[in-house]
């Protein structure tokens, strides 16, 4: 603990003197009003704090506090349905308490220490028994959807049993049980703090092995991503990423949705705050965000707090994935968050690196994604707990080479390639396919063969050669001319068009075409691939091109994505339409022909 | 207790470097004093000790070392608001400047403003017809959206501008408007033009006006939006107007920022810019919106809509400043030199052109049900045409297929008929919905992919029930058109198949 005072105040930095006893990270009170800031640098006796609030107004002899803890967070049950700012700090209760706007100094704890709780307590637990780190005391049903494992906290050592829990009601404060350890006793209570920008620790980690679902075609079928996978969505402005990110947030098959809103749009907040309680998760019947925690540090909130508020959301997700649950964490946009380290690093007159970026950028973001992964958690029951972390980037003018997009590529699996005349053409979701990329696939292969079709993988690769195939054609139609192409090449286009248009191209807003699964994903797709073989092998018998480009059903193709997924059995009539048209179209023409 | 200072020790630019002062605080209001008694005003950048970083808005010009005094006023920059100040004109520090009499405040706000909790928002759904198809149609206009005009030099945005805040109306809603406008280093001319637009119309006792041309103090400019954003903030929020906020040229704001920038000798970002640009235009922008009401699930009564007018240099969209914006604002209309060339007015370039608050502001019950699935065939089908125009360009016309060639018309038909339209003209939704299903009909049927059936049964002329949804009757000459070309390209496809069945 030290108490010193302002010096110096730049923008939302400030220095202090007499503050000899502070520690690298440690959170320091600012002025009377208590703002809540970090200490980033140490230079003898003073300190440098980034502040997480507005300092306008502060000048030089206020007082600074250190409190002698580093920046951390209320773990336990109340998380879900919550909005939080950058340092966890309840929007809905600054709201209450200040109005419209967020005013200064503002203390109000993450978790309500009010709220009762009824917790039961885990059956099998025995006075004198060995308990440690990750071990379930009991559960707490935090939403109808979800049921929160009241956990021995990672920080307290191998023991035994002394006091058992009870069931009861609780609030979050109360003791619910305690265990005898080298180091003493140890009350363990519903909730615990944990320093934000310390990982919380795992057994070790796995490879992944399962499909995070996200009812996306393009992505599920084309780039998919695995559960404990890491997946970066670049992208110029107006291309989609926030709806991609919200689509994620909505019909992704994971348990638990952390959104962290970093530098983005109020409106955007607003619109997953007031739709995510009406919206019905596709698998489970409840209101999504029965599973979800938001944290929003919109663009016109102080800047420090927005580098906060990426590890804020972070941890919470690892601490459900401790839990065994398998979690997502979506952060909408990580350039933000690079740019307020950049601002942080300008005023401390660091030298720069690429773009004025500071030089610990790319170790920075590669810390973040590494908190990803699929992992053994902490336990005696081994279980295993996914952490899924999906990055939107803006880069500037939508230029990859951008430091913020080369840092993040470096490290992530799945690449999302936004473009820019996908988005003019409203082809959405805008992600390009020639230039993403998913490295999972091998990973997938397994569990895709047996739980969607044994040729998934064979027709997605066929398909992807097809749409390879026609951006070389193209080229050449625009030198040449389509006249010049073959009946083979012809078809090729045709049938990547269908691709295009019948099965990448997906409403967001369309209440039937929003949501995929794989099952029907993988019908669709086989349906274009198999109308391709076929009209393929009706050109080898010389039935002539243009009498298989206006075969009737494609225009029921085109409408395939309207079919509802329990009545999947109309891919089988769409199947045998194509095959009695073909041979309808042959005949004709062989007729022709005699 | 106001102490004066009388000791500068560096002046550079529009910064001075005071020395010796206590009590001096971040962002605090400061009041210069000439040699010659003229008074300036200024904020606080930076406090380090004693030493103060001072930027003056008005200038350095005429300051002195030895002579000129210092005031620090212990408060934020702030604008006095009373419901007089409407129809009233202030100069960019939100000084009057009409000679009309003194605003008698009813309070003093901070022109810098609080940031808004989000979780006090209330999404924007309601529809704002501006009478633009090319915006109504395809990038639709709603009430708290902030909605940037994208434009170059030489391009119509002034007019463009004018003609939504003349035209703007929400439907079927009678409510109390205004509308806040701010000049940042215009031209008189410029300004004269909406200001006379105003008193054509009669706004102008519904208009507050924050003026800064092209010859007042460059420094000046940063103060001007937040002053009449503040102006915005206490007629929507404590007077329940519906406030359009029109603010030209954002790219003149920028400069002034970055002037202050260099001159503090701070690490530039892209093009000279400073890096915290992002987060400067993010807290004029997020200025906009709507409020929770008093009860659960009520909206507060007033709104502010913002419309940003910058230019953008060499009409290039990523230079850092319509980069930036577009990264905060919901969408953007962008103006287009061949469009504009063409003789085309608005030069509305829609395919880059967007409003992300679209698709929950129109539908059923807002606009039409169809709406959303007419407009997304008009951009596909149009950016079709684009590419088929290019095509041509390399082949010739007569490689092109059919179903292309009707594509290359629809585009001219689209830009001609859809985007096209006169300054004066107001155009109603249905009107607009009516002009794109005429033009649909110029398509072949089997390429309206992004329609639902049951919408092209019901609204495409000639579809059975022709002209469900059609109130006016169509224009002579777009019904001539029609008629020349529709036979030719859908007779031509039906009857393909029946010759081969």
């Amino acid at each position: 603990m030290g108490a010193g005072r302002i010096v110096k105040v730049s923008g939302p930095l400030i220095v202090a003197e007499g503050m000899g006893e502070a520690r690298m990270f440690e959170v320091a009170r600012v002025s009377d009003s208590k703002l809540i800031g970090e200490i980033i640098e140490l230079h003898g006796d003073q300190a440098y704090i980034q502040v997480y609030e507005d300092t306008s107004g502060l000048g030089p002899g206020e007082i600074v506090e250190g409190t002698g803890h580093s920046l951390s967070i209320d773990l336990g049950p109340g998380l879900l349905q919550s909005i939080y700012d950058g340092i966890q700090r309840p929007l809905d209760s600054i709201y209450d308490e200040a109005g419209h706007y967020i005013t200064r100094g503002i203390d109000i704890p993450g978790l309500d220490r009010e709220k009762k709780w009824e917790f039961t307590p885990d059956e099998s637990l025995e006075v004198g028994q060995e308990i440690g780190a990750g071990d379930f005391l009991g559960e707490v049903r935090e939403t109808e959807l979800i049921v929160q494992k009241i956990m021995v906290p990672p920080t307290i050592g191998k023991g035994t049993l002394k006091k058992k829990p009870e069931k009861g009601s609780y609030v979050i404060e109360d003791t619910i049980a305690e265990i005898e350890t080298a180091d003493g006793v140890e009350k363990v209570r519903m909730y615990h703090r944990w320093p934000v920008r310390t990982p919380r620790p795992v057994v070790r980690k796995l490879v992944p092995i399962n499909p995070l679902v996200t009812g996306q075609r393009v992505i599920d079928t084309f780039f998919p991503i695995s559960q404990g996978g890491t997946a970066t969505i670049p992208g110029p402005f107006g291309a989609g990423k926030t709806v991609i990110q919200h689509q994620l947030a909505k019909w992704s098959d994971a348990q638990i949705i952390v959104y962290i809103g970093c530098g983005e749009r109020g409106n955007e907040m607003t619109d997953v705050l007031q739709e995510f309680p009406e919206l019905i998760d596709p698998l489970s019947g409840r209101p999504l965000m029965e599973r979800t925690v938001l944290i929003a540090n919109t663009s016109n909130m102080p800047v420090a707090a927005r580098e906060a508020s990426v590890y804020t959301g972070i941890t919470i997700a690892e601490y459900y994935r401790d839990m065994g649950y398998n979690v997502a964490v979506l952060a909408d946009s990580t350039s933000r968050w690079a740019e307020a380290m950049r601002e942080m690093s300008g005023r401390l007159e660091e030298m720069p690196g690429e773009e004025g970026y500071p030089a610990y950028l790319p170790s920075r973001i590669a810390d973040f994604y590494e908190r990803g992964g699929r992992t053994v958690c902490l336990g005696s029951d081994e279980r295993i707990g996914t952490l899924s972390v999906v990055g939107a980037v803006s880069p500037p003018g939508g230029d990859l080479s951008d430091p913020v997009v080369q840092a993040t590529l470096k490290v992530v699996k799945v690449f999302w390639s936004l473009e820019d005349q996908l988005a003019f053409e409203r082809h959405f979701p805008a992600i390009g396919w020639l230039q993403s990329y998913s490295l999972y696939h091998d990973n997938l292969e397994d569990c895709f063969r047996n739980d969607v079709a044994e040729d998934f993988g064979r027709i997605r690769i066929e398909a992807m050669e097809l749409l390879q195939k026609e951006a070389e054609l193209k080229e050449l139609v625009r030198l040449v001319g389509i006249d010049a192409l073959s009946s083979q090449d012809r078809l090729v286009l045709e049938t990547t068009k269908a691709i295009r248009e019948d099965f990448l191209h997906q409403s967001a807003f369309d209440p039937d075409d929003a949501y995929t699964r794989l099952l029907k994903q993988y019908r669709m797709l086989k349906v274009i691939i198999e109308l391709h073989h076929a009209c393929m092998k009706a050109i080898e018998r010389d039935v002539p091109h243009r009498k298989l480009t206006d075969l009737p059903v494609r225009e029921r193709i085109s409408k395939m994505r309207f079919v509802k997924e329990d009545r999947l059995e109309e891919f089988d009539e769409i199947m045998k339409d194509i095959e009695t048209q073909i041979t309808e179209r042959s005949t004709e023409s062989r007729v022709g022909a005699e | 207790m106001v102490t004066e200072y009388s000791t500068i020790g560096e002046i550079a630019g529009p910064l001075i470097l005071l020395d010796g002062v206590d009590h001096a605080t971040y962002e605090e209001l400061v009041e210069v004093e000439l040699p010659d008694g003229e008074l300036r005003r200024g904020k606080v950048l930076e406090v380090d000790r004693s030493k103060v970083l001072v930027q003056l808005f008005e200038g350095t010009r005429g300051v002195d070392i030895a002579k000129t005094k210092v005031r620090f006023l212990g408060r934020g920059l702030e604008l006095s608001v009373s419901p007089d100040i409407l129809g009233r004109i202030f100069n960019g520090l939100g000084m009057p400047i009409d000679d009309g009499p003194k605003i008698i405040p009813e309070k003093r706000l901070d022109i810098n403003g609080s940031p808004i909790n989000p979780y006090a928002r209330i999404y924007p759904k309601e529809f704002i017809q501006t009478g633009i198809s090319a915006i109504d149609g395809l990038n639709t206009l709603v009430r708290g959206q902030k909605l940037p005009i994208f434009s170059g030099f030489g391009l119509p945005h002034s007019e463009l501008a004018a003609q939504i805040a003349r035209q703007a109306t929400v439907p079927g809603a009678e409510s109390a408007f205004a509308i806040v406008f701010a000049a940042m280093g215009i031209t008189f001319e410029e300004a004269n033009y909406f200001i006379r637009d105003f008193q054509e119309t009669g706004a102008m006792e519904r208009v507050v006006l924050f003026i800064n041309l092209a010859n007042d103090p460059t420094i000046e400019r940063i103060a001007t939006p937040r002053a009449a954003l503040t102006a915005a903030e206490y007629l929507a929020f404590e007077r329940g107007m519906h406030v359009l906020v029109i603010m030209t040229d954002i790219t003149n704001y920028c400069e002034a920022l970055r002037e202050v920038s260099v001159a503090r000798k701070e690490i530039p970002g892209r093009r000279g810019y400073p890096g915290y640009l992002y987060t400067d235009l993010a807290t004029m922008y997020e200025r906009a919106g709507l409020l929770k009401g008093e009860k659960k699930g009520e909206v507060l009564e007033g709104s502010i809509t913002q419309i940003p007018v910058l230019s953008m240099p060499d009409d290039d969209k990523t230079h850092p400043i319509p980069d930036l914006t577009g990264y905060i604002t919901e969408g953007q209309i962008i103006l287009d030199r061949v469009l504009h060339r063409k003789g085309i007015y608005p030069p509305i370039n829609v395919l880059p052109s967007l409003s992300r608050l679209r698709d929950k502001g129109i539908g059923d019950g807002r606009t039409r049900d169809d709406h959303a699935q007419v407009a997304n065939q008009l951009f596909s089908s149009y950016a079709r045409s684009k590419e088929v125009e290019e095509l041509a360009v390399v082949l010739g016309e007569a490689a092109l297929t059919e179903a292309d060639r009707s594509f290359m018309a629809f585009g001219d038909s689209f830009e001609r008929q859809f985007v096209q339209q006169a300054l004066d003209e107001n155009r109603t939704i249905e009107e607009t919905l009516e002009i794109s299903w005429k033009l649909l009909t110029m398509i072949p049927r089997t390429e309206i992919k992004r329609i639902r059936d049951e919408f092209i049964d019901r609204y495409l002329p000639g579809e059975g029930k022709a002209g469900a949804g059609g109130a006016a009757g169509p224009e002579g000459e777009a019904a001539a058109d029609r008629g020349d070309r529709r036979p030719g390209a859908g007779a031509g496809e039906t009857g393909d198949k029946k010759t081969e069945g």
